[in-house]
């Protein structure tokens, strides 16, 4: 099994006999391979993530200085817009359905996904979404520009791109459905016989909730779109107050969707740092069933939430009495799991290599933001710091030193296992502590900026904020420019990296800790033909 | 993989395609349940009681309390309307009642149906603010060009609670014409 070469190049797809990858560019439109399947997710979330980020630097850019310097405010907030929207369904998410792609059939001893060829059909939906999103930016009356949440009424008064933009909602979503229809069916039937339920590892498991989260709210969002859409252009009143609608309806459903949508960013997150700091801490995971429990209570309350998005819409006070102690409720799972990760690493032989250095850094700050956002759970407060730069801060925090730097850690840790050369050490190193760095000099300020009043998606702001904004700039730049030795590092390390020949286990006792390990390094096109029967097992 | 496992995937890819339809349809299902979750007052919202009239009664003029009412006028996108009130705000006792003036203008050279929503700030006082008389009960008809006069007459209930010293009370013009044709 170990020795595939391309010598088996035939066509024949019924064929269950290992045969190596299609020749030529073709093998990338039509693959079914799980693991081309997962490459081609994590580098079109590679590129969006660059793409995302120059929105990002034109944002940091503008707000070097008070007053207008280098764009006009329609496409400024243009580009608030598009960020957010290209982070969050063209990065960050594909990129955990690129590890899901790559890791959920190795993991749990299966030959590939449930349903491949549904699952090229998820990836290219996904690209179609994200081209005919970024053509809105070339239309007449510019991209949306009323903030990713799409609010009506304001987001009606978008031009020529409204119904575009809308469409590509639409193919997003029905590319996330299908990829999480592929992932739960994979995890529930695809399993090894010897790997019951509470011995899948913590990546599978969180992958499992997060693929029902998204069968539950994909569906919801696709439908306030397209109210959105027969509001605009087929004289329905959904959101239009003239004819009896209200548009707070529109952020009932689109909270809904939002917040369970931001632990679909955040689960997989909790499920790779609980894969990757066991290895080195050199210890089983700690608490592996109450990190199962945790995972389960997240996402159940994560539908009973929503509103405390809108504490300041105008809810009689039981609903914002209601909604502040269930958010504090969330603390209690998130803290299970922070203490566990902790407890983990407490008296192991640790070593600090990239990938754990990275999740070190993701427990720490992802804590930083898991506490703000205790703050603002707080109905009275959030009324301050509703729409500044405090929440800015905030789902920053648990965005990029959380989900993007965990993504970090996660390419770092596997990249030696799917190509079969080792990275760059030092410059992984390198690339870690400029980018942790500078991620706290580019947001810890947004926190000050926020509590003293600066509000969030403004091109020009008033001079006392001016200090913190160029220091946030500053940060940003640096963290921006830092990500390019992470893309410099990808292509080396694929390209031949150290030269280092890596073992099959890659880090020292990995194969203690899951079945990828098991298999040779780089990963053979075809594996677990047949089911293994011995499942290492990380807990308990 | 063999046909057995084969065969599941399908299944199970089917139901898990069906409960992303099923959610779809929850999405408009919130619909009607935001409705009847206002009505229960779960969910506070400005109409349609504020848009109703309501009888003149006699109350008590409490004359040791002022509550500062603001007008604020505004149109829906693209309404080629001029729209203003006499006033941009107003010192009321509670119990006591006024009548304040709003003209609207058609800007165009046909027929316009308009209507006024109207909105409280905070959301909690629109249970307090009657009116007697209002613009905003039903679509007005402007003639090409018109200039219309419209009177609008209310009382703050005594019973607002004494934590409310400022109502702020915004109209906006939404154009309907098109949607009045169509019935």
């Amino acid at each position: 099994m170990s020795a595939v070469t391309a010598e088996h190049g035939h066509d024949d797809h019924h064929d269950d006999h290992a045969h190596g990858p299609e020749k030529g560019w073709l093998r990338w439109i039509i693959t079914t391979n799980h693991k081309d399947i997962g490459t081609l997710y994590l580098l079109f979330a590679l590129a969006m993530f660059f793409v995302g980020g120059a929105m990002a630097m034109v944002i940091r850019a503008e707000l070097f200085e008070p007053g207008m310097q280098f764009v006009d405010p329609k496409f400024f907030n243009s580009m608030t817009t598009m960020h957010a929207l290209v982070m969050v369904f063209g990065a960050v998410m594909p990129a955990f359905v690129g590890l899901a792609n790559w890791m959920i059939p190795m993991m749990i001893g299966a030959p590939d996904m449930a349903l491949p060829r549904m699952n090229n059909m998820s990836f290219w939906l996904l690209v179609s979404g994200v081209l005919l999103l970024a053509s809105t930016l070339f239309m007449e009356g510019g991209a949306p520009a009323g903030g990713w949440t799409l609010y009506p009424p304001l987001v009606l008064q978008t031009g020529k791109a409204l119904p575009f933009a809308i469409f590509s909602v639409h193919l997003l979503g029905i590319s996330s459905i299908l990829g999480a229809i592929n992932i739960v069916a994979t995890i529930l039937n695809m399993r090894a016989p010897a790997m019951p339920l509470m011995k899948m590892p913590m990546f599978v498991w969180t992958w499992l909730i997060t693929g029902f989260l998204l069968i539950a709210i994909m569906p919801v969002f696709a439908g306030a779109v397209t109210m959105l859409l027969t509001d605009k252009f087929f004289h329905t009143s959904f959101f239009d107050a003239a004819g009896g609608g209200d548009p707070v309806l529109y952020q009932h459903i689109f909270w809904f969707f939002g917040h369970p949508e931001v632990y679909v960013m955040i689960l997989p997150t909790f499920g790779v740092a609980s894969t990757i700091i066991p290895v080195f801490a050199r210890k089983p995971l700690f608490g592996y069933s109450s990190m199962v429990y945790a995972t389960a209570s997240i996402a159940f309350l994560s539908f009973i939430v929503w509103a405390h998005h809108m504490f300041t819409v105008g809810m009689p006070i039981a609903g914002e009495l209601y909604f502040m102690y269930a958010t504090m409720l969330i603390a209690i799972p998130t803290g299970v799991k922070v203490f566990n990760w902790t407890a983990t690493m407490w008296k192991g032989a640790m070593t600090f290599e990239t990938p754990m250095l990275f999740s070190i850094a993701f427990v720490v700050l992802f804590t930083l933001g898991g506490f703000t956002g205790l703050m603002m759970s707080v109905a009275p407060v959030d009324f301050q710091y509703h729409d500044t730069y405090f929440i800015v801060a905030h789902f920053h925090y648990t965005l990029v030193p959380a989900s993007v730097f965990i993504l970090m850690a996660a390419g770092y840790f596997w990249l030696p296992k799917w190509t079969g050369h080792m990275y760059n050490e030092k410059i992984g190193q390198l690339h870690f502590w400029l980018s942790t760095i500078s991620v706290n000099i580019l947001f810890f300020p947004q926190h000050f900026l926020g509590l003293a009043g600066m509000p969030r998606r403004i091109p020009d702001y008033a001079i006392q904020f001016a200090d913190w904004n160029m220091i946030s700039s500053i940060g940003g730049f640096i963290f921006g420019a830092s990500q390019l030795l992470f893309l410099w590092i990808v292509i080396d390390t694929i390209k031949g990296g150290t030269g280092e020949k890596v073992t099959d286990e890659v880090w020292e006792d990995a194969h203690k800790h899951g079945l990828e390990w098991t298999l040779p390094s780089p990963v053979p096109y075809h594996t677990f033909s047949t089911p293994p029967t011995v499942i290492p097992c990380d807990h308990n | 993989m063999n046909d057995d496992v084969s065969v599941k995937n399908k299944k199970l890819g089917q139901k898990l395609a069906i409960a992303a339809i099923a959610m779809f349809g929850f999405g408009y299902a919130l619909v009607p349940l935001y409705d009847v979750l206002c009505e229960w007052k779960w969910i506070e919202r400005d109409r349609p009681d504020a848009i109703k009239a309501i009888p003149e009664t006699a109350y008590t003029v409490d004359v040791n309390r002022n509550v500062n009412v603001e007008f604020m006028t505004s149109l829906n996108e693209n309404t080629p309307m001029v729209f203003s009130s006499e006033m941009p705000q107003l010192q009321v006792h509670p119990g006591e009642y006024h009548t304040v003036n709003f003209y609207a203008e058609n800007k165009t050279n046909k027929t316009m149906v308009a209507r006024a929503i109207p909105s409280f700030s905070p959301a909690l006082t629109s249970t307090y603010f009657e009116k007697v008389e209002c613009f905003c009960f039903s679509e007005q008809t402007f003639a090409p060009h018109e200039k219309k006069t419209m009177p609008m007459r209310f009382v703050v209930n005594p019973a607002l609670p004494a934590d409310y010293k400022t109502i702020t009370l915004s109209y906006t013009f939404f154009d309907n014409t098109e949607t009045a044709v169509k019935k």
